[in-house]
């Protein structure tokens, strides 16, 4: 994707457990790396601008908004997407439970809000608060639908199917 | 009203009904939770979304937007822009090809346009937002870097902005949707001066943005041929390439649009400049070009819902009983195909001995308005249904009682009579399931900690509405499987759920052994997704496919099976095949049937007319209950419960219906509390353009939604069925505002319901 007057890098990413490098236009977000250079257009384009959390995937088990992030500062680094996640051979369990509760409708903002929901997982196991913990010095967080709400809301959804996405959350990850 | 209509309609009434679909009380699969089909494709990220499309060669291309709502561009210098890195082209008014008017979304034409001129045809300005000029690269980062680069210098003219300093120019449309703008019975000022209670108040509501995850995109490629295949977020496959085929002059079978997954329509995701411009884009540069909208072009480029200003006034003897019922309306729009139905509700929610019902329009100079889930219906129900509680509140009723004390014998304005309507028995479950009984009595008077609470209902409502003109193949496969066939949408509804069940039920199959195709227009052709009427108009016209596929199948009966000789009236579909209604030792399985083919298919066309509304009153019906919760302090309000109890004929998938109704209660508690497009009335922009500033609701404010469906069938629908889409909307934001105004005593007539004016009674305009 060179052209003259366009300042280029080459970006090395493990990307769902596999090393794969590009070399990239410097503007280009982690978001398009994954879509249009890597061909992993599970990660959605929502807003370009952090607003809707479609593009979330895990970098070094991190929740990110992949539009956010350029992709030369993800060189070295470890990124998850939807595809890592699981596939309809062998969904991962959180994949399950989102069919079983219904928790998508489009399904355009679905990825984001998988990620983003394993991704909280491990932040409450870690012990990172929410404006809504109670108890901020303990060590871990439990997941209660309160705690998975706030968590979820970086997430949009404009079909409206909150209620089977934090159902969802909720019996894989919850108190 | 035509002389031609009125002899129409008084022809329809004397006709006899259609027979009742002996599938309306079927159960095998009709009426089970199924998990929906596309489910694993949705959450491994295996749908095929248009943006996801990559064809050899690809470029992509960015919009340059006006800066002035009105006038003429004076100068536009692409120099810099097309030197730029990348850069393979620039389309602007000077060099784009010519192109017809795209065919607007009416009832009777059959395209989805909702701008009447095509992109860059002269140096007009229409809004402030249109696209000016289109940058193609070799990438979207080229392309976006290049297009801040084209110059443009405007002679801007007045613009009509701003609705509210508008109103005193109102005028009434031509007609609304096919119907009067104005009806009226009886002398309605006279009973209202004369009545015992009366509410007399106006109720306003901003624009709105539909804010679909999925930015609108297009990806457009011309053959050597000259034919030319669009890839298109749409949810009217047929009317976009009936729209781009005769703006680009071609025949409608040089033109094939793919649409296999829309990531939310809600109304919006119709035929806009950019799919013209990207197929302008790529006829110029000669390749195959990608081209998708950025957030904000989403709010300045496509249509949202037309702000309205109503005045709601109510007349009640002394019994509650509704003397007058004025509802004058005003919206402010740019066509009259899209004219914001607010006057809709009034027409055959209650009756009222006199009544004055009607909507006048202000065109404004934006973007035009578009259909937004429950056009009209939505925020027409809440000045309606906020009146009504208001009405209650002043005679002393429940105002459940007081709609039961104004329930209809017919449709109060048509005169017909109804074809279904449970909407007392809606209230009674929902109050049940609720505990209205227990619900707060005095506004203000409950108070849990630092939150009032307070209990609102409302009626919610939606026209049944059947499209003609669809056709379905039904192919069965040498295995015994049947493959349905319709170039019908899917953006979310559960489409392919829904219709591989209906189809399974109606050809006695078990659902893993149907399979739904859908998403091109080289599929028979179905109509738009629209109206909440695309599951009915299917499954009519998949009962016609299996009928027309009946005579095939008993034409290769051969003479020594059990068959033999029968007509399609003697046959069924059971237990994978074809059996004697009567005698179920007669019978033959598909496989049988098709023998040593490779497959059998025949195809089925709606009956054209929907002649069945137009002799009853069709319409779903429904009752929101809802808990408020209001901080004392800041007045910021909370939704902590919902139930909805909805009767929208017989329910096809009590799971994925339910999520519809669910996922309109949400985006009309959006409605209620947050969701307004700022316009600025200066320039004419709207200034909160992004996924940040305009707001929906998030997980935080979302609670448990209990969805109830009365699960009555209508007798005069395919299976029983009514549209589930929209109806769950209406009544949601007067639910809320009732309510609120049980919680804390302010009434907030000024959507949305913001805490400053819960503070300062401001919104009790």
């Amino acid at each position: 994707m060179a052209h003259e007057g366009i300042s280029t890098a080459e970006v090395t990413v493990r990307v769902n457990g596999q090393s794969r490098s590009a070399d990239i236009d410097t503007r280009t977000s982690l978001l398009d790396l994954l879509r249009d250079r890597f061909r992993l257009t599970g990660t959605k384009w929502g807003c370009n601008q952090g607003g809707c959390g479609a593009c979330t995937v895990l970098v070094d088990d991190q929740r990110t908004l992949s539009c956010l992030m350029l992709a030369v500062q993800a060189d070295g680094r470890e990124v998850t997407t939807i595809e890592g996640l699981g596939d309809a051979a062998a969904l991962h369990r959180l994949q399950e439970a989102f069919i079983a509760h219904d928790g998508f409708q489009c399904g355009y903002c679905t990825a984001g809000q998988i990620c983003s929901g394993v991704a909280l997982a491990g932040e409450a196991a870690a012990g990172v608060p929410s404006v809504v913990t109670q108890d901020l010095r303990a060590e871990t967080v439990e997941l209660s639908v309160e705690e998975i709400r706030e968590r979820m809301s970086g997430n949009l959804c404009r079909c409206g199917a909150h209620n089977g996405i934090v159902a969802a959350v909720s019996e894989v990850y919850g108190s | 009203m035509s002389m031609m209509q009125r002899a129409t309609e008084a022809l329809n009434r004397t006709l006899p009904d259609r027979d009742v679909d002996p599938l309306t009380t079927a159960r095998r699969v009709v009426g089970q939770p199924v998990s929906r089909v596309d489910g694993p494709a949705k959450v491994t990220g295996g749908a095929a979304f248009t943006a996801d499309v990559d064809l050899p060669g690809m470029a992509f291309a960015s919009l340059v937007p006006s800066r002035i709502a009105r006038g003429r561009i004076r100068r536009i210098d692409v120099t810099r822009a097309a030197a730029a890195p990348g850069v393979i082209g620039v389309v602007t008014h000077d060099n784009a090809p010519r192109m017809d008017t795209p065919v607007l979304m009416t009832l009777t034409a059959k395209g989805c346009a909702f701008i009447d001129v095509a992109p860059l045809q002269d140096d007009v300005v229409r809004w402030n937002g249109q696209a000016v000029a289109v940058v193609v690269a070799e990438s979207q980062e080229c392309a976006d870097a290049a297009a801040h680069l084209v110059h443009v210098e405007y002679d801007a003219d007045a613009a009509r902005t701003s609705f509210g300093d508008l109103q005193s120019e109102a005028v009434f449309p031509a007609d609304v949707l096919g119907e009067p703008p104005e009806i009226t019975r009886g002398d309605v000022d006279g009973a209202l001066a004369g009545a015992a209670f009366v509410v007399d108040e106006v109720y306003s509501t901003p624009q709105h943005h539909h804010m679909a995850i999925e930015l609108h995109a297009t990806v457009a490629r011309w053959t050597p041929e000259g034919k030319l295949h669009v890839w298109d977020s749409t949810q009217a496959l047929v009317r976009t390439r009936h729209s781009l085929a005769h703006a680009m002059g071609l025949p409608e079978e040089d033109v094939t649009v793919t649409c296999r997954a829309v990531g939310g329509g809600f109304g919006n995701k119709t035929v806009w400049d950019h799919q013209l411009l990207c197929v302008a884009a790529a006829r110029v540069t000669g390749r195959p070009v990608r081209l998708a909208l950025r957030r904000k072009d989403a709010f300045r480029m496509t249509g949202g819902r037309a702000p309205s200003r109503q005045r709601v006034a109510l007349g009640a003897d002394a019994a509650g009983r509704l003397r007058a019922l004025v509802h004058d309306s005003v919206t402010g729009i740019v066509h009259e195909n899209s004219p914001e139905q607010v006057s809709v509700p009034a027409r055959h929610l209650y009756a009222a001995d006199t009544y004055r019902i009607g909507q006048k329009k202000v065109v404004l100079d934006v973007v035009p308005n578009a259909s937004m889930r429950a056009p009209g219906d939505s925020i027409g129900s809440f000045a309606l249904e906020s009146a009504i509680d208001e009405l209650a509140s002043r005679v002393g009723l429940d105002p459940i009682e007081l709609r039961r004390r104004n329930e209809p014998a017919v449709d109060p304005t048509d005169g017909t009579r109804f074809s279904k309507r449970h909407l007392i028995e809606a209230y009674r479950r929902g109050a049940e399931r609720f505990g209205w009984q227990e619900r707060n009595r005095v506004p203000g008077g409950q108070r849990d900690g630092r939150w009032l609470v307070g209990h609102g209902t409302a009626s919610a409502f939606y026209p049944y509405i059947r499209m003609p003109g669809g056709k379905v193949r039904i192919r069965i496969t040498a295995d015994g499987r049947a493959i349905v066939s319709a170039a019908a949408n899917d953006m979310g509804m559960g489409t392919e759920t829904v219709q591989v069940q209906q189809a399974a039920e109606r050809l006695g199959l078990p659902i893993d052994r149907v399979g739904f195709e859908f998403g091109d227009t080289t599929l028979p052709e179905s109509p738009i997704a629209a109206g909440s009427a695309q599951t009915a108009s299917l499954v009519i016209t998949v009962a016609a496919a299996a009928e027309e596929l009946k005579k095939v199948l008993l034409k290769r009966v051969p003479r020594r099976s059990a068959l033999y000789g029968l007509k399609p009236n003697d046959v069924v579909y059971r237990d994978g095949g074809l059996r004697h209604a009567g005698d179920p030792s007669r019978a033959a399985t598909f496989e049988e049937l098709v023998g040593e083919a490779e497959y059998v298919e025949a195809v089925g066309s709606s009956p054209m007319l929907p002649l069945e509304f137009m002799k009853y009153s069709m319409h779903g019906y429904g009752a929101h209950f809802c808990e408020v919760r209001v901080d004392a302090v800041t007045g910021e309000t909370r939704v902590s419960r919902w139930v909805a109890c909805i009767d929208a004929g017989r329910i096809i998938n009590p799971k994925t219906a339910a999520s519809q109704i669910r996922g309109a209660v949400i985006m009309g508690v959006g409605s209620a509390l947050m969701e307004e497009g700022l316009v600025d009335r200066r320039t004419g922009r709207t200034v909160n353009a992004s996924a940040a500033e305009y707001h929906v609701p998030v997980h935080a404010d979302v609670c448990d939604i209990d969805v109830i469906f009365l699960d009555l069938p209508d007798p005069l629908t395919p299976m029983g069925v009514h549209g589930v889409g929209e109806i769950g909307i209406v009544g949601v934001a007067a639910a809320v505002a009732n309510a609120v105004y049980n919680a804390t005593g302010v009434r907030v007539r000024d959507l949305p319901i913001t805490l400053d004016k819960i503070f300062t009674g401001s919104g009790a305009s």
